[in-house]
């Protein structure tokens, strides 16, 4: 199992999702992907983009003001 | 999932109302959906190139695409633009706040497989040629729009 790791702080929606959906691409199911996001409306997304396409959200932790989202392709 | 589908009419050639459009179609790539943009009257002005294009047009065609913006990057605000000031004040205020530019938001959404349809009887009544128009830009009509929206299950006019 691979696992990446995506640096989306700064970037605006939906840049964040932009970014996990290239990487998710190129993952094998089962792997995990890391995003550092700064947009506070991330939280929410990242639940629906994950309902939506299927994959499986870990982890989501805010820590000063950067939220990091772990998800399993898959 | 993958096979959703949304279209977006793009009649608007308004910055904020085309900014949102392409907001949306990126955000639904992301989702992995089949995004199709159909650009008709105002909207089709987003797509032109910003760089003037030789072509011989008649008088009211010539008038036409002199008068209107050349581009995604004239593109001004639809309330507050004031002359040009509220305009230049929000495209540096999204700068500094890391969103892309409009014309930046157009290319990524073309990176990100959505699909870009001209309206060919808004482009003839306004007297825009295809030559004038950004790379990677298909060309149809109503039916063309109908049968992307039938299969959408999201369908917005911007």
């Amino acid at each position: 199992m691979a696992e990446y790791r995506i640096n989306a702080r700064g970037l605006q929606c939906p840049g964040p999702i932009m970014q996990l959906f290239t990487q998710m691409k190129s993952a094998e199911p089962g792997d995990l992907v890391m995003i550092e996001v700064t947009d506070v409306g991330f939280k929410k997304d990242i639940e629906a983009w994950c309902r939506k396409t299927k994959n499986t959200l870990v982890s989501l932790i805010e820590n000063d003001g950067v939220i990091t989202a772990q998800v399993r392709k898959g | 999932m993958a096979d959703d589908k949304k279209t977006i009419i793009v009649f608007s050639g308004d910055l904020d109302k085309a900014m949102a459009a392409m907001i949306i179609a990126r955000g639904a790539a992301a989702m992995g959906n089949e995004v199709t943009l159909f650009f008709t009257f105002w909207g089709l002005n987003l797509l032109r190139k910003p760089e003037s294009v030789p072509i011989q047009k008649g008088f009211l065609e010539a008038m036409f695409g002199w008068m209107m913006p050349r581009g995604a990057r004239k593109a001004a605000l639809s309330k507050m633009h004031m002359g040009g000031m509220g305009t230049a004040m929000m495209q540096h205020v999204m700068k500094t706040k890391n969103v892309p530019t409009l014309e930046e938001m157009i290319r990524e959404a073309q990176e990100f497989g959505v699909t870009f349809i001209a309206c060919t009887m808004s482009m003839d009544v306004m007297g825009i040629k295809p030559e004038e128009l950004i790379d990677g830009v298909e060309f149809g009509g109503v039916a063309t729009y109908l049968g992307s929206a039938d299969e959408a299950n999201v369908n917005l006019f911007i």
